[in-house]
């Protein structure tokens, strides 16, 4: 095992929502390898604390890849250099003593800072909340067998399940696109027979949603798929596409019909 | 003072159907009249919220991560458990009761876990028809798996993500709800206390944690979904922002707290690695499956390992122990927790524990990669390994693992009556912040069912006979008790603002940690409580004296809120001490030094202490007065729990 290292940091820090941000410097001294990007941050911040300065502010939870709260958008990639994971699961083994280490927010209008580098995701709740779900109240629905689903369907629907709404793909995309994120959602439920029912018009109200937020179009340049930490592929928004379009086409009648609800 | 679980009278298996026959109903059309406060949206709390809201009660739902989805119950692998018996292995509602009371060391309500035995079958119909993707066998079927202290498969599982995938379906009701105008939801918010008005809960005390404002919400009920404490031991699985604060705050205001002592911990997590260390990660318990459980036989042999003078690799087979199926042949590796718990640290404390820290034994697939192929192990483990690599820079496609236990889930919680209600009337807790089902000791995979069996299908009904008996009368925010609570909370904030110490809350953690783990975690003596009853106490003056909070209240202010929770932490400390002093017997998770068999497993008294403790809040500083229920089992007989 190597030894501990020393790093700097340009960490962006901006006040609130409302405050002008700015780069600014700090040491991070005898770091270990085995330390979690964020445990590295959690150091620095014990020392600012000390100091009595303001400490670094970022959002995280689980802190192990599940829940989607950590963002940073670190040496210019989120989540940081590695593929397939999330910045809580980034070990600082990945990098180098002595290196200079660039941590930003997501950047996206539809993204705004909150303070440091924690940013408002909220759109993406106004998203689903549009439509991303199979309506069904609690209690007396069939049993869970009635319904037969192929496993390759299943695993199908499940590897687009595992979006964990971080937000990547949008900080990732030079247009703030947030097609991957929704094209997820709505292949999950669009693959499984339980979801056919509002299949289309949940596409519509999705995109609809996802437009009014102000994120920006897809011009298909896979930076999403690149950087995602779940490895959601770019094939689910071919999917999402294909739904919208036969809404578009063919169904516009019976979704106006019906979206007085 | 003895209390009343409210258990209805008559044969267990009728209880539940009978219960909500006799409860009073809300007639539809007046549903609307009613506000209920939902605080917490894991699992319990979002799939209360949406319940509640399609049955035409209008919801307030809080949370403090920026989205519901976000909730701890997100991190859940394994899976949940459910008595469909669709394997045909002679599972049952009955069966599954019986090993959860069992589970749990007899300390669990038979009521209760009856109920839930029962509507386990629903929460997957529930579940797949909001389009969670359990796994699925070929022929379309669902799939299942066994998971520790069980001998059937009765297990449902989405890959190791299952606990996304169930809060996911729930988040995507409450969205359903959030969308028909039916729940507003309100995230980033903390609720800081709980509002009594003549006795009954009518709402809640929150802080903007954006702006800091802090509010009034008032409501017929109020429902605590909030989660579990075992961040009380500063290291532990959950997430970093899982906090006792909202139950401890009503605790405060008269709620009991019952079994405090009695925490969960998890066999198969990644050992500690240093102090700079912030959680522990769990490997799924699904892995003991597969993987086979050794420590070398002796002291010699694990030294070599220790300083990686040698590898697992060669140590050859008669050097290796076994140890959970050499002492427990019928379960093997899949022993409950607390067994293979204890026989992990015995392994360690004999100076026979693996890795750096002597703090580890194997976990090892290598007979599972011979018998099954790698690809095999790989489709079943491999985002779990994948993680392991990531976290240890290790590979356990070619060295075994090394797991050690770690701090999990806690049994303790807000004590409830049948109908989930606390000892404030209105005042309603569900999932793992309330204390009822699991006894002294988890099963694997049955936290997540109780979080649901709770929100989804226990309080629509037992909250409506308390709604039906109040009326929709509305007490609102102006009622003269809502200015008062916020000014405590107000004045508490303000205390904890003007604290410019030397030391940082999270130090006040760790150091907390270090001596909840040491003296009231995994094995405790009558003389090490004393001693931290007394640390806790020391470290609690110091807090208040020499803690730092920097900036102010009404901005983003991680420091605040930290140091409101770490104080919490340190109260509630003090109250788990207190409660396993009192309980002078072993069971489940919580092993007294005091009482164990010759064989040196955990030895219960049920003569003296087969009740529910619950803890009534005296005053600040006060020692807090004992209430007791009484534990009666009428279905089962108490046996001494043996795996052998
Ligand atoms: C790593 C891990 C793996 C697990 N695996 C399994 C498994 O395989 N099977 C199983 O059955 N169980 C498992 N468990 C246990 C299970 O996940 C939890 O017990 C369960 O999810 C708890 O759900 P809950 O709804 O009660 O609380 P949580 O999901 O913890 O939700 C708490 C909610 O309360 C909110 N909250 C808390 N305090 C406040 C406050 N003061 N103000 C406002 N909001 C507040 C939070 O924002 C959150 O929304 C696992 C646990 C862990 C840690
Ligand atoms: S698609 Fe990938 S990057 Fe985008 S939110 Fe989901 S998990 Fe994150
Ligand atoms: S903190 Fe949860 S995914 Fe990183």
């Amino acid at each position: 095992m190597s030894g501990n290292m020393n790093l700097t940091l340009k960490v962006w820090r901006q006040k609130d929502a409302n405050s002008q941000g700015k780069m600014v410097t700090y040491p991070a001294k005898d770091i270990s390898p085995d330390m979690s990007f964020l445990e590295m941050l959690d150091v620095v911040n014990e020392g600012l604390i000390h100091k009595g300065e303001d400490p670094i502010h970022f959002d995280h939870d689980c802190r192990e890849g599940i829940c989607g709260m950590c963002s940073l958008y670190i040496n210019g990639h989120p989540h940081g250099p590695k593929r397939a994971i999330t910045t809580c699961q980034l070990h600082m083994r990945s990098f180098k003593d002595g290196e200079t280490i660039t941590i930003e927010p997501w950047r996206a209008a539809a993204f705004p800072v909150i303070k440091d580098l924690a940013v408002d995701r909220s759109a993406f709740d106004r998203i689903q909340q549009a439509g991303g779900y199979i309506s069904v109240n609690t209690g007396g629905v069939p049993d869970a067998n009635a319904t037969l689903i192929p496993k390759v369907v299943a695993d199908e629907a499940f590897n687009s399940a595992t979006c964990i709404g971080c937000g990547a793909c949008v900080a990732a995309c030079k247009n703030a696109s947030a097609m991957l994120f929704v094209s997820a959602k709505i292949t999950q439920l669009g693959l499984l027979p339980q979801g056919q029912p509002e299949r289309y018009r949940r596409a519509q109200s999705m995109v609809a949603q996802m437009d009014a937020e102000g994120f920006g179009s897809c011009t298909n340049t896979g930076a999403c798929e690149a950087e995602c930490p779940k490895e959601i592929s770019l094939t689910n928004i071919s999917r999402m596409n294909n739904d919208y379009l036969s809404a578009k086409l063919f169904r516009e009648e019976e979704l106006h019909h019906s979206s007085g609800e | 003072m003895s209390l009343d679980g409210k258990v209805p009278q008559g044969p267990l298996a009728d209880k539940w159907s009978k219960y909500k026959f006799d409860l009073k109903l809300v007639n539809p059309a007046n549903k609307r009249k009613y506000d209920i406060i939902v605080v917490g949206t894991g699992l319990a709390g979002a799939s209360a919220a949406a319940s509640l809201a399609e049955l035409g009660y209008n919801v307030k739902a809080f949370c403090f991560q920026d989205s519901p989805r976000r909730a701890h119950s997100i991190a859940a692998q394994g899976g949940i458990n459910a008595a469909k018996n669709y394997q045909n292995d002679g599972d049952s509602v009955f069966r599954l009761f019986y090993d959860t009371i069992k589970g749990g060391d007899y300390r669990a309500r038979e009521g209760n876990v009856h109920r839930l035995a029962e509507v386990s079958v629903n929460i997957i119909d529930q579940c797949v028809a909001q389009g969670v993707p359990f796994a699925r066998e070929y022929g379309g079927l669902l799939d299942n798996r066994s998971f520790g202290g069980s001998q059937v498969s009765r297990t449902f599982y989405a890959r190791g993500q299952t606990g996304q995938q169930l809060l996911l379906g729930a988040y995507s009701a409450l969205n359903r709800q959030i969308n028909a105008g039916k729940v507003k939801m309100y995230t980033r918010h903390e609720m800081l206390d709980v509002v009594v008005v003549d006795g009954h809960a009518k709402g809640i005390v929150t802080r903007n944690m954006i702006t800091g404002e802090i509010d009034t919400h008032a409501g017929h009920a109020v429902l605590l979904c909030t989660g579990g404490y075992g961040n009380v031991f500063y290291l532990s699985t959950n997430a970093i922002g899982s906090n006792v604060t909202a139950a401890w705050r009503a605790h405060k205001r008269g709620a009991y707290f019952a079994n405090p002592c009695y925490t969960q911990i998890h066999p198969t997590c990644i050992p500690v690695t240093g102090d700079h260390q912030s959680k522990l990660t769990l490997m799924s318990e699904s892995l003991r499956n597969d993987g086979r459980v050794w420590a070398p036989k002796t002291v010699e042999i694990a030294e070599k390992l220790q300083k990686k003078q040698i590898t697992a690799a060669q140590v050859a087979e008669e050097d290796r122990d076994y140890f959970l199926e050499r002492k427990y042949p019928a379960f093997g590796n899949l022993v409950p927790r607390d067994v293979a718990s204890r026989n992990a640290k015995e392994m360690a404390d004999e100076g026979r524990g693996v890795g750096a820290s002597g703090l580890a034994v194997y976990l090892d697939f290598a007979d599972a990669i011979k018998r099954l192929g790698e690809d095999t192990v790989r489709a079943k483990y491999g985002n779990l390994f994948d993680m392991y690599i990531q976290i240890t820079d290790e590979n356990p496609y070619k060295e075994p693992m090394r797991i050690y236990p770690a701090v999990h889930y806690t049994m303790g919680g807000l004590w409830v009556d049948y109908n989930l209600m606390t000892s404030i009337p209105g005042l309603y807790a569900l999932g793992e912040c309330n204390f009822s089902d699991h006894g002294a000791n988890r099963l694997g995979a049955s936290a997540l069912m109780q979080g649901l069996s709770d929100g989804y299908f226990v309080i629509p009904y037992t909250l409506g006979d308390y709604l039906a008996k109040i009326g929709p009368k509305k007490v609102d925010t102006s009622h003269p008790a809502f200015a008062k609570t916020k000014q405590d909370v107000l004045d508490h904030v303000n205390k904890l603002i003007s604290l410019k110490g030397t030391k940082t809350t999270n130090e006040y953690h760790r150091e907390l940690g270090h001596i909840m783990w040491e003296y009231c975690g995994m094995a405790r003596t009558e003389e090490g409580l004393k001693k931290a009853k007394g640390m806790i106490q020391a470290l609690k003056a110091d807090f208040w004296k020499n803690a730092i909070i920097l900036g102010k209240n009404e901005e983003v202010n991680a420091s605040l809120e930290r140091g409101g929770r770490v104080a919490d932490f340190i109260e509630l400390g003090e109250l788990m001490v207190d409660d396993a002093l009192m309980r002078r017997e072993s069971c489940g998770g919580h092993f007294r030094l005091e009482s164990q068999t010759p064989d040196g497993e955990a030895l219960r008294d049920d003569e003296n202490f087969a009740f529910v403790a619950a803890w009534e809040f005296m005053g600040e500083n006060q020692p807090e007065k004992l209430n007791k229920e009484e534990l009666v089992f009428e279905a089962v007989h108490l046996s001494q729990r043996n795996y052998a």
